[in-house]
């Protein structure tokens, strides 16, 4: 019996001490006023939060905790009333979002744009052309194509060019064997692209800060057609109470201030730009 | 790629590198919090399914053992669910918080420590509860000495239950929302990292993870031996 209570000390001190931390820490972080943002993958991965939201939080004390996802599940969130701000960009669906009184007060903060990528070789002889064109070419030569598939920004805005060139990808699974969905973020859906020589279709950040680590090229750019805009929306309190509109206002402010917007400009992977600040420049 | 994760997995642990420290503490806390809420709630449960003589007990034995292929994403989903705003939890205000990572992590172990410990308990020499009932001892102290008779099966349960919740990503993802420096843990870094293309560092963190595992498992041997080698 000795040995038995022994080892119940045993196991409740292993199990206990970190849970005691853990309590600790939480009454800190419950203390902090928070502001929860849902952004998007292609955003997150290129690094760009990081090193725009610690001024913030050093500045008004307000932790920033992110939730990077597709911007589909990000506007989701945000009408269940799970996150306090979105930083997305499908404009359309954006604007679907405030008309439905969901969101306040969508503000423009930067743009890039997307880009078109496959095999170097280019077997569908997509290159040089227009976004539309290149699309049908791709489609007319069965060629293999990979999309996200998942209802982000990046995903609908594929959608619209096929749809542009009149073609329904998802249409006949059959017929349609070359074009695959991946259900993944954008870099693994780029890989993917990449081992299987296929085209893919992604922002040009994502691109540039993978492009060393995988053998396909550009095939389109420059389409106006390819303008990919990111906003900023906060949830509106007539429709949840409980979000955090002080904070989120406070954080659509510095996404949109001179000092801020410079570090969007001067935020660089391998000494190239990836996004455009869209409030001191006007396009 | 492999040797490269191995060579980044030795200088993250060395330097104290906070981006690979902050995930293993967020795991560690989180895992071994559900795992004792788990234990708590689940030995005493699996003492009684696998001692007791009820009607149903066979039914109760397969609906555990079922729950023991429990998918992560499913208990996220559900837990998801229930915490949103929309939810009918919404107003604990407790999505995307190590809290409610615990929570999926305690539904997740509470059947592999609950299964485990029956198992155990029911194939143990019978004798041993009949002679304890035999010498006037009441039935929670039968079942007590059983367990101690047993001790070596039971904390191999909750091993097994700590193992499940530390190695699992589903629930953590959905209901934790890998946020950095708060609910990132390893798994959801090791996803995130591979979603960025930083396939060494993921590779690094999965070494990590693995080093962890081996250090509470031989904390968990060690203690057995000794404990052992004195009754």
């Amino acid at each position: 019996m000795n040995t038995c209570s022994n080892s119940i000390l045993f196991v409740a001190v292993l199990f206990l001490l970190p849970a005691c931390c853990k309590n600790d820490s939480t009454k800190c972080t419950c203390a902090e006023r928070v502001l929860r943002l849902s952004s998007t993958t292609s955003v997150d991965n290129t690094g760009l939060l990081d090193v725009i939201i610690p001024p913030f939080e050093k500045r008004t004390g307000i932790k920033v905790h992110v939730l990077a996802v597709g911007t589909g599940k990000a506007i989701k969130l945000a009408e269940n009333g799970d996150v306090d701000a979105i930083f997305v960009h499908d404009r359309l669906a954006e604007e679907a979002f405030v008309a439905a009184g969901y969101g306040l007060h969508r503000m423009q903060v930067m743009h890039n744009n997307f880009v078109v990528t496959g095999p170097a070789d280019d077997p569908a002889g997509a290159r040089g052309h227009d976004a539309v064109t290149a699309f049908s070419k791709i489609a007319a030569a069965k060629a293999v194509f990979i999309s996200r598939g998942d209802d982000s920004g990046t995903n609908k805005a594929e959608l619209r060019l096929w749809k542009a060139a009149g073609i329904d990808p998802k249409g006949d699974q059959a017929k349609n064997a070359w074009y695959l969905e991946s259900g993944q973020g954008q870099r693994m859906t780029l890989n993917m692209a990449d081992e299987k020589k296929a085209y893919c279709f992604l922002d040009r950040a994502t691109f540039m800060s993978a492009e060393d680590q995988v053998s396909s090229k550009i095939i389109v750019e420059g389409d106006k057609r390819l303008y990919n805009p990111y906003s900023f929306t906060a949830v509106n309190q007539a429709k949840h109470p409980q979000a955090r509109y002080l904070e989120a206002m406070a954080f659509g402010a510095w996404l949109t201030s001179a000092e801020c917007q410079k570090m969007i400009a001067e935020f660089k992977i391998k000494g190239r730009q990836l996004f455009y600040p869209d409030v001191f420049e006007k396009k | 790629m492999i040797l490269e994760g191995i060579r980044e997995a030795i200088r993250l642990l060395t330097s104290f590198d906070p981006e690979a420290w902050g995930p293993v503490g967020v795991s560690v806390t989180v895992a071994l919090s559900s795992t004792l809420i788990a234990s708590l709630l689940a030995l005493p449960f699996g003492l009684l399914v696998g001692l007791g003589r009820f009607r149903g007990k066979r039914a109760l034995v397969i609906v555990l053992n079922t729950l023991l292929a429990l998918p992560t994403v499913l208990v996220g989903l559900v837990i998801y669910a229930l915490l949103t705003r929309r939810g009918p939890l919404g107003s604990w205000d407790m999505l995307y918080t190590p809290a409610a990572m615990v929570v999926g992590q305690v539904i997740l172990a509470f059947p592999i420590v609950a299964a485990f410990c029956a198992a155990a308990v029911e194939r143990s020499d019978p004798r041993v509860r009949q002679t304890v009932l035999g010498l006037g001892a009441g039935r929670l102290r039968a079942a007590l000495v059983v367990a101690a008779e047993n001790r070596a099966a039971l904390v191999a349960a909750v091993a097994a239950g700590f193992g499940r919740v530390f190695a699992e990503v589903g629930i953590s993802m959905m209901v934790g929302g890998n946020i950095h420096g708060y609910t990132r843990n390893i798994t959801t870094g090791i996803a995130f990292e591979t979603g960025k293309g930083e396939f060494a560092l993921g590779v690094a963190l999965g070494i990590v993870l693995l080093t962890v595992a081996l250090a509470v498992n031989l904390a968990v041997g060690f203690w057995q031996s000794r404990a052992g080698s004195q009754s």
